[in-house]
């Protein structure tokens, strides 16, 4: 699914050849700054290589509409990002970005119960903790139904059980819908127990194996 | 209705009093601003002078080249002043955008007001021209200063639910969204407030102009909405162009954001 080859970003990070599986839950581990976050954004094409390239399904990802790639490929920074408005709008503005206005209020609504968000959709997102802006940013990205989901330390605010609660319904979900999951967390052991790739950036080494 | 009452020199040189006044309480008040307040009030005096003197060499020999150099003097100073103005640096490419909104908002619409609204024959005439195009390009000028400020504060403070919105598959334009809007409001909002209070709590600077040098009242209302109303229009082309142009000089054209120039 991703070829990367002879890539190079700066002094943060070089990788001379990965792939990542289709249809696969990669997790992506190392120190902080060791660059988990960067090559996530270069697989969302928010940032690109200073050299080498990136291929999404054999084909270089400079060859596709940004836009369009994004749509395929979504990805949830660390922080959680509230837009004005309630916590339906916050849902749903990943689909009203790509114009797609169709959605299930009772699937959203599944959503939130298995997330542990006990609160009205609309409500003020602002007012929500930081956990819960976490989890319904998640929500976001799973509703927009994307083939790749990178997601960048996804439980950060969590406490232990949710963090679990949380990762193992995506990967749940990432299974039974045949989705790719590219994850950065700090927890070796969620790493370990939820993946079936581990990437570690260690310095200028890069270490990858099965699970 | 007569003219204006002609000032001696003596009389206008009596109004300097205020500067005095002025300047009292700035030094009472150890506000150290002497220098400021010398150097505007000899700058406002000199500038005018000058500009008297070129007006009138203007209006007795109308020529639409003339005309011409002048409303490109006022836009080059605009744009100057624009420039000047920002607090934050901007982009060689965001210049060029400044010069492009500002050229085609207040030419469009000095020419529509020149040629439809009031139908000044010939278009060139200078004593129309002039002060028509010098407060429409003043207030557009003020109205990108405020634009460009909101457009790049926006993108500085709110860089990371830009991305966030372009990592969900948003287009640069609506990942800009709240930031435009915000830049437009702000800046077209001066405007609209000067409206509310106009012939209640001041006077504008043009009808009072016209009433002193002897014209009706009505006449000089008339003027003064028809002005205003193409004030407002010029503001909001000048700074929706500037906008609608000015936020994709932040991205490049991978739809990446250019965080080197934030």
């Amino acid at each position: 699914m991703f070829e990367i080859k002879n890539l190079k970003y700066k002094d943060i990070l070089e990788i001379e050849h990965i792939i990542i599986n289709k249809n696969s839950v990669t997790s992506i581990v190392g120190e902080s700054g060791s660059g988990k976050t960067t090559l996530l954004k270069m697989l969302n094409n928010i940032i690109s290589p200073d050299e080498g390239e990136i291929y999404y399904d054999e084909k270089e990802l400079n060859q596709y509409d940004p836009i369009d790639l994004r749509r395929r490929v979504v990805m949830l920074p660390q922080t959680p990002v509230i837009y004005k408005g309630s916590i339906l709008d916050n849902i749903l503005i990943g689909k009203r970005f790509s114009k797609s206005e169709n959605y299930n209020i009772e699937e959203i609504k599944v959503l939130l119960e298995k997330f542990n968000v006990n609160k009205n959709l609309n409500e003020p997102a602002e007012n929500l903790s930081g956990g819960e802006k976490q989890r319904i940013c998640l929500i976001r990205i799973l509703i927009m139904n994307p083939e790749v989901i990178l997601l960048d330390e996804p439980t950060s605010a969590l406490d232990e059980n949710t963090e679990d609660l949380v990762v193992n319904y995506v990967v749940e979900y990432v299974k039974k819908n045949n989705k790719t999951l590219i994850m950065v967390t700090h927890s070796k052991e969620i790493a370990k127990k939820y993946s079936d790739y581990i990437i570690e950036i260690k310095g200028d080494d890069l270490f990858e194996w099965s699970c | 209705m007569n003219g204006a009452v002609k000032l001696s020199l003596i009389q206008v040189i009596s109004a300097y009093i205020f500067i005095l006044i002025l300047l009292l309480i700035v030094r009472k008040r150890g506000l150290n601003r002497e220098k400021e307040i010398t150097i505007s009030t000899t700058r406002m005096t000199l500038q005018l002078i000058l500009t008297g003197y070129i007006l009138t060499f203007i209006f007795k020999n109308p020529n639409p080249f003339i005309t011409i150099f002048v409303i490109l003097i006022m836009e080059i100073f605009a744009v100057q002043n624009i420039l000047k103005r920002s607090k934050a640096k901007i982009s060689k490419e965001l210049k060029k955008v400044v010069v492009f909104s500002m050229l085609i908002g207040t030419l469009f619409t000095l020419f529509y007001f020149i040629v439809i609204v009031v139908n000044i024959k010939p278009w060139y005439n200078p004593q129309y021209f002039i002060p028509l195009a010098g407060m429409i390009v003043g207030n557009s000028m003020t109205g990108i200063s405020l634009g460009i400020n909101k457009l790049i504060d926006g993108f500085k403070n709110q860089v990371d639910v830009i991305e966030c919105s372009l990592m969900l598959g948003a287009s640069p334009k609506d990942a800009c969204k709240p930031i435009l809007d915000n830049a437009f409001d702000s800046a077209i909002l001066p405007t609209i407030n000067s409206m509310v209070g106009m012939g209640i709590v001041f006077l504008p600077g043009m009808m009072t102009g016209q009433i002193l040098s002897g014209s009706s009242p009505l006449v000089a209302i008339e003027y003064q909405i028809a002005i205003m109303l193409s004030i407002l229009g010029s503001v909001s082309i000048c700074v929706i162009i500037f906008l609608l142009l000015g936020y994709k000089t932040f991205f490049n054209n991978r739809m990446q954001i250019k965080r080197e120039e934030l």
